[in-house]
C-alpha cells in the first residue's frame, strides 16, 4: 500500500499543491485529475522518487520510499510524457532492452506476445523512428505487461491513442488490479473500468 | 539473486550501448576524420622542418585526440535524457553508478579504440620511428579513457544546456591538462596513475551530476 501524507510541491517560487494526503490500496485504480499545470506530472514524479517533495512523506508498505531505494524501484513502473523509446531500436529491441535494464530476463516469445497484445504484432521489427506517436506509446505500455511491478504510475498514457488501444489499456489495468496490483493514472479522459475500486483526487489549478 | 540481476542488467546495458554505437557509426567516422584532419593540418601551419615535426608530433596527436574526444561527449547522456530512457534507468532497481560506468566504458571502446588504431598512421606522417609510434599508441590507449571519464562529468552537467557541446569543452578541457602533459610527454606510468585516480571518482561524480538533472 502506498501512503502519501501532507505532500507539498514548490516549483521555482510557485506552490503547486500543498497538504496533499491519500492512500492507494491493492486493487485500486487511483485517478489524478485537474487542469493543465495543476501538478499531476510533478506528483507522479514524486511518487516515482524522481522529485523530492518540499514537505511531506511517501511511504510504501510503511517505509519511506527514499530509504527503500532500489527495493521500491523494483515495485514500480512509470510511463511518463517521454515514453523512453529509443528511435534506433525496433519495438521488440526497445522492450527487451528496457526490461533487461531492470535486471530481468524475458524470452523473445514473452516480449513478442506483450507487443502483440498492444496491437503491434505486425510491426515488431520496425525501427521506432518509423512508428507513429501512438504506436511508440503502445510499445512503451507493453513494458507494463511483462515487468511484474505492483504499482503502475501512468502519466497521460491515453493521449494519441485510438479507441482500440484505449480499450486494450483498460483491459491491461483491469487484469493488473484483479491480481492485487495498483495503478495511479493521471488523465483527462474517462477510464471505464468494469471492476476494481477507483478513488481519486482532483488537483486545483 | 541481487548480484545476478545486476549482471543481467550490465549485459543488457553493454549490448544496448554497443548496438547504439554501431547504428550511429557515422558519428565515430566523423570524429575519426576530424582527428586525422586536425593532426594533418597542424604541420602546414608550422615550419616544415622534419626534426621539429618529429619533436612536436606526440603533442599534436595528443591534442587532436583530445579535441576529437570532445565531439562525442555532448550526446553521451543527452540523447537518453531527451527520449526519457535515462529517467527509466534512474528508477530501475539497479545501482546508478554501474549504469553510468557501463555507458562510459562503451563510449571509450567505441570511440577510443578507433582513435588508437589510426594514430600510427598519423605518426607515420610526422616521421616517427616504430618504437616511438608504439609508445604513442600505448600512451593514447591509457590516456583516452581518462578523457572520456572526465568528459562524462561535463556531459552530465550540460544536459539540456543550449550549445551544450561547447560548454562541455569549456568544463572538460582545463581538467584534461594533467593527462595531456603526461600523455604528450609519453610518460605512460603517470598517465596510468591519472587513469586510476579518475576511474575512482569520475563515474561517481557523473552519476551525482546526472542525479541533479534527472531528479528535477
Amino acid at each position: 500500500m502506498l501512503e502519501a501524507s501532507h505532500l507539498e510541491c514548490v516549483r521555482g517560487n510557485r506552490t503547486i499543491f500543498r497538504d496533499l494526503s491519500f492512500a492507494v490500496r491493492p486493487g485500486d485504480c487511483f485517478r489524478l485529475t485537474g487542469p493543465n499545470g495543476s501538478g499531476k506530472t510533478s506528483l507522479l514524479r514524486m511518487l516515482c522518487g524522481l522529485l523530492s517533495p518540499t514537505h511531506g512523506t511517501i511511504r510504501w508498505h510503511g517505509a519511506g520510499i527514499e530509504t527503500l531505494g532500489e527495493e521500491y524501484f523494483s515495485s514500480i513502473a512509470y510511463i511518463g510524457h517521454r515514453p523512453g523509446i529509443k528511435d534506433e531500436f525496433t519495438a521488440m529491441e526497445n522492450l527487451q532492452v528496457s526490461i533487461g535494464m531492470r535486471g530481468i530476463e524475458i524470452s523473445r516469445k514473452a516480449a513478442a506476445s506483450a507487443l502483440e497484445r498492444m496491437g503491434l504484432g505486425g510491426r515488431l521489427h520496425v525501427p521506432a523512428r518509423f512508428l507513429s506517436e501512438g504506436e511508440r506509446r503502445r510499445a512503451a505500455i507493453a513494458r507494463l505487461a511483462v515487468n511484474h511491478s505492483m504499482l503502475w504510475l501512468l502519466d497521460e498514457v491515453l493521449t494519441s491513442l485510438d479507441r482500440l488501444a484505449v480499450d486494450m489499456i483498460q483491459q491491461l489495468i483491469e487484469d493488473h488490479l484483479a491480481v492485487g496490483g495498483m495503478a495511479i493514472v493521471a488523465t483527462h479522459q474517462e477510464l471505464n473500468l468494469s471492476s476494481g475500486r477507483s478513488p481519486g483526487i482532483e488537483l486545483a489549478a | 539473486m541481487k548480484a545476478a540481476s545486476h549482471l543481467v542488467m550490465f549485459r543488457w546495458l553493454l549490448r544496448r550501448e554497443l548496438i547504439l554505437a554501431w547504428r550511429r557509426k557515422s558519428d565515430v567516422m566523423s570524429m575519426l576524420a576530424f582527428f586525422v584532419i586536425i593532426a594533418s593540418l597542424f604541420p602546414l601551419g608550422v615550419d616544415p622542418d622534419s626534426r621539429l615535426l618529429r619533436n612536436i608530433a606526440p603533442g599534436v596527436v595528443w591534442f587532436s585526440a583530445l579535441l576529437a574526444s570532445m565531439l562525442g561527449l555532448g550526446s553521451l547522456f543527452s540523447s537518453d535524457y531527451t527520449d526519457g530512457t535515462l529517467e527509466q534507468m534512474w528508477i530501475s532497481p539497479q545501482p546508478r553508478i554501474l549504469i553510468v560506468a557501463g555507458k562510459i566504458l562503451v563510449q571509450c571502446l567505441s570511440t577510443g579504440i578507433p582513435l588508437v588504431l589510426i594514430s600510427p598512421l598519423l605518426a607515420l606522417q610526422f616521421g616517427l620511428s616504430l618504437s616511438e609510434m608504439r609508445l604513442l599508441a600505448v600512451s593514447l590507449l591509457t590516456g583516452i579513457p581518462v578523457l572520456h571519464l572526465i568528459g562524462s562529468i561535463g556531459s552530465a552537467l550540460t544536459i539540456g544546456v543550449r550549445g551544450g557541446g561547447l560548454v562541455v569543452a569549456l568544463i572538460v578541457l582545463p581538467l584534461c591538462v594533467p593527462v595531456l602533459v603526461f600523455g604528450a610527454g609519453r610518460n605512460v606510468p603517470l598517465v596510468g596513475a591519472v587513469l586510476a585516480l579518475t576511474l575512482v571518482f569520475a563515474p561517481w561524480a557523473a552519476a551525482s551530476a546526472l542525479g541533479i538533472v534527472v531528479e528535477d
